[in-house]
């Protein structure tokens, strides 16, 4: 069942690519069907236990696998993968309709639910790492679905890049782990750990492993300094951004993060690792916020949330409560992809207008979308029962419990900061997009899109209100102790305060204004870090690695190497041919001499 | 055999073959071949194997050489064209001849000779009265039935051999005519 | 008496011959007929072998034979030679050897 679970989408990409290029519209049926039948499989399989694995290759003594571990945590997050996957393929049918490359567009959403299958079930590190790359280059070739803008392309290649950088980190991570604790499984890490192999390694070797694994997430999950790709990554198509760049992909850092933690425990992270991978969340929450603040472009200020959210996670995993991380990507994956899907029906109803200043009251003009992306916002900035609001309460209780342990309390206000600012730029955000009067062309003759758009809107609206109550709790990867529940503290007060401090400032700033009042250049500008990578990495680093790469591939590759080898066998062969000279008598000549040559040998 | 005769016959086998390769005209260089081959065939002769050095008469200086000739005043060749002699490989040439001619000596002196000694017909007689007895009968008489003995083991001993060149002379007689067909163009 | 010595040494100066001449000589007939040369130089010495290691007072004629299978065998080569070397005059109008260069590499 797992197994069908994992290549169904393999088979329907291939179908796809290599049968139904031509037939579009079959193309993109496959792929929903497809991943209709997972999601049921997923919903099936859900809370099962169940390891299995064959070999695929044979070294030695060591045995590379490709196998599933189903628990909990993977097929929870299959259902988040496989429900948000259904809901954005149909999406897609309505958003992609009149795309010239649908077929290939389905192929490689095809392909990414495959990869992102494989993430979540796999049972062993070096299986993680393959499909790890395998939705780097999905996601690759969905950003760089309309190849022929020269952005989109450039977006593909930076995204595909700056995730290569962490990789890089991760591959040696998943070594060093396998060097510590001699198993490349989570179910051997596991027993390893039970085993009290903790004891057995220096905090500095299990520390700068973990931090090595913790390289691969800040890639994939955006953290900061490899953050850069996921803004620009929204130059794919929305429902792409929905799901690969909301809900799913970039949360495997964390779906990782927590995967480690739970495998080889949560007294791993007592170090200065886990102090480093809180922090970077921490910042990565609190300046990804700032930037969000300032931008224009709908999907460029999701990205930043996304962004923010994601800092969020990160942090709790860092703070030794994975398990809050992963329910606030539980609850953060419906409402981010209701919200990037609510931005692809405006930007769809809008004729591809994409800055919130040309939009203007759109919930009238678009109540179901409107009403749907007011539901998502609202989770967005944990107004008290949505889903956001519990799992956000419950970052801050851990970030409140580790403050009190370690009398740090920097992390439980940053957190609190991120969230006063979450409900300042999204109230921003739906006041000028939503509300007063439409200041375009476009947004006037914005009307309300189809079914195939609005239901699985309304359906994510469901699911962002209702997924952190109780009844939900089943479907989440990992829910923690006391989720869900409703109750009045200190913390409950500072969360309330914090929305109403970003909401009513934000609303009586921004209410009925033309173009933004306040202009803050550095923060729009995202803190000049693209132009310091351009300027800096791109132009010194890249380019005297390029002159290495190219003497190289120059002179030692293609000089010595390949044309070394032809000059060497052009001579032997010029050599040898002189001996063919064609001439009779020279071969007679040669003839008699081997056979005095043997009479020599022979006789005497 | 005595000297005299083994040393005449050598020397016209050698001189004859000596001018093969030294005469210009290939029509004297087949008349020498023939005069090497009939010396050759009186030392077969001197050898006691008279069916043999009658055979190189018949089949060489007869058959074959008729059909060199043949060939060449077919083909109508000139003499060959006076071109510079290279030296070469001529010296290459006589090198190796020279060498051969070294080891040649050298392998002859490490190994042991022979001497002539006559043929003991009686002993022969009696050991193929019972195979043969007609052979035994001519034995006995003295005389070397030469051809007799040959066709004895020719078709006792090498029956299948005898087969299959019969057959080689039919492949090659196809061949020949084959290649010898003048191709349509 | 002549002996077997004597014999292998003619033979071998008769095949030296016939190989000078195979190295030396341009015309192609020419160069068949040294390896007739050589062939006999060949047969020479199985005879003298035959002649000198008898058996029960006479030679040993398996030595003989293999004379008259190679004998047999060079007519038929002899034939196949010739018409190839008209073949091949027919086609270049050439049987000098220097002229005949299509191997060269």
């Amino acid at each position: 069942m797992a197994w069908v679970l994992l290549f169904l989408p393999l088979i329907a990409a291939a179908a796809n690519q290599l049968y139904l290029k031509r037939n579009a519209y079959i193309a993109s049926l496959v792929s929903v069907a497809s991943v209709a039948v997972t999601l049921v499989i997923a919903l099936m399989l859900l809370g099962k236990e169940a390891t299995d694995s064959v070999d695929w290759a044979t070294i030695g003594e060591f045995k590379l696998q490709i196998g599933y571990k189903l628990d909990q945590l993977s097929t929870g997050m299959m259902v988040v993968v496989t429900g948000v996957g259904l809901l954005v393929h149909v999406f897609s049918l309505a958003y992609m309709k009149d795309d010239a490359a649908k077929a290939r567009f389905f192929t490689g959403l095809s392909l990414f639910m495959f990869s992102m299958t494989g993430i979540v079930l796999a049972s062993n590190f070096i299986m993680t790492f393959i499909f790890w790359e395998l939705v780097g280059l999905s996601s690759y070739l969905l950003i760089g679905h309309w190849y022929q803008k020269d952005s989109a392309a450039d977006a593909a290649k930076k995204a595909f890049i700056t995730n290569r950088i962490g990789d890089f980190g991760f591959m040696i991570g998943i070594l060093m782990l396998w060097g510590i604790t001699g198993s490349l499984s989570f179910d051997g890490m596991k027993s390893w750990s039970a085993g009290g192999g903790l004891e057995h390694v220096s905090t500095g070797v299990l520390g700068a492993c973990l931090l090595c694994v913790f390289c691969g997430a800040v890639g994939k999950s955006a953290q900061m300094p490899l953050h850069v790709w996921l803004p620009d990554a929204m130059e794919g198509p929305t429902p792409v951004s929905a799901l690969i760049h909301a809900a799913t992909m970039v949360a495997a850092g964390v779906y990782m993060l927590f995967r480690v933690q739970s495998s080889i425990g949560a007294e791993a992270f007592d170090n200065f690792a886990g102090d480093t991978i809180a922090w970077i969340g921490a910042i990565t929450s609190l300046c990804a916020a700032l930037m969000a603040t300032q931008q224009d472009d709908i999907k460029r200020i999701l990205a930043y949330s996304t962004l923010s959210q994601l800092g969020y996670m990160v942090m709790a995993v860092g703070l030794r409560h994975g398990d809050a991380g992963m329910f606030h990507l539980f609850t953060h994956a419906w409402f981010k992809a209701l919200l990037f899907l609510g931005s692809g029906a405006v930007i769809y109803a809008c004729h591809h207008e994409q800055d919130i200043w040309k939009m203007g009251g759109l919930l009238k003009k678009m109540p179901i979308t409107g009403f749907t992306f007011l539901v998502g916002f609202l989770a967005l900035i944990a107004v008290p029962g949505t889903a956001g609001f519990f799992s956000k309460e419950m970052i801050l209780h851990a970030a409140h419990e580790y403050g009190d342990e370690h009398h740090n309390m920097a992390f439980f206000w940053i957190a609190a900061g991120v969230a006063v600012l979450t409900s300042f730029y999204m109230t921003r955000l739906f006041v000028v997009a939503f509300l007063g009067k439409h200041r375009s062309d476009d947004a006037s003759h914005a009307h309300e899109v189809g079914p195939l758009m609005f239901v699985p809107l309304v359906v994510l609206a469901v699911l962002a209100v209702v997924g952190g109550f109780k009844l939900a709790h089943g479907l989440a990867p990992a829910t923690p102790h006391g989720a869900g529940e409703f109750e009045v503290n200190p913390i409950f007060w500072v969360s309330v305060g914090a929305l109403a401090l970003g909401a009513i400032p934000g609303f009586l700033l921004y209410n009925g204004k033309e173009k933004d009042p306040v202009s803050i250049p550095f923060f729009r500008d995202r803190f000049k870090i693209d132009d310091l990578y351009d300027n800096v990495i791109v132009r010194y680093f890249q380019n005297g690695f390029a002159a290495i790469v190219h003497f190289f591939d120059e002179f030692l590759i293609n000089g010595l190497i390949v044309g070394g080898a032809s000059r060497l066998a052009e001579g032997c062969g010029g050599l040898f041919r002189r001996v063919q000279s064609g001439n009779l008598q020279g071969y007679a000549f040669v003839f008699g001499l081997g056979v005095i040559l043997v009479i020599y040998f022979t006789a005497f | 055999m005595p000297l005299p005769l083994f040393w005449f016959f050598a020397l016209v086998m050698l001189f004859g073959g000596v001018a093969v390769v030294a005469l210009r005209n290939p029509v004297a260089s087949a008349l020498s071949m023939v005069a090497s081959f009939v010396g050759l065939s009186g030392l077969f002769i001197g050898l006691n194997a008279f069916f043999v050095g009658i055979i190189q008469i018949l089949v060489y200086a007869g058959a074959i050489m008729v059909l060199f000739i043949f060939i060449i005043m077919l083909l109508d060749l000139k003499i060959e064209e006076k071109r510079a002699p290279k030296l070469a490989p001529l010296l290459g040439g006589l090198g190796i001849v020279l060498g051969f001619t070294i080891q040649l000596i050298g392998v002859l002196s490490k190994t042991p000779n022979a001497d002539w000694k006559p043929l003991d017909l009686a002993a022969a007689s009696a050991a193929h009265a019972q195979s043969s007895p007609g052979i035994s009968t001519k034995l006995a008489e003295g005389h070397l039935p030469d051809v007799n003995l040959i066709g004895d083991i020719l078709f006792k001993g090498y029956n299948l051999p005898l087969q299959i060149v019969g057959v080689l002379l039919l492949v090659a007689t196809i061949g020949v005519v084959v290649l010898s067909k003048r191709q349509e163009a | 008496m002549a002996t077997l010595h004597s014999y292998l040494l003619v033979s071998g100066l008769l095949f030296a011959i016939g190989l000078s001449g195979v190295i030396l000589r341009r015309n192609i007939i020419v160069v068949f007929m040294c390896l007739e040369l050589m062939l006999s130089a060949a047969n020479l010495t199985l005879v003298a072998f035959s002649r000198f290691n008898g058996s029960n007072g006479l030679p040993d004629y398996h030595g003989q034979m293999m004379v008259f299978f190679v004998i047999t065998v060079a007519a038929a080569e002899v034939a196949v030679g010739l018409a190839i070397i008209v073949a091949l005059y027919r086609a270049r109008q050439t049987i000098n050897t220097e002229d005949l260069t299509s191997m060269r590499g």
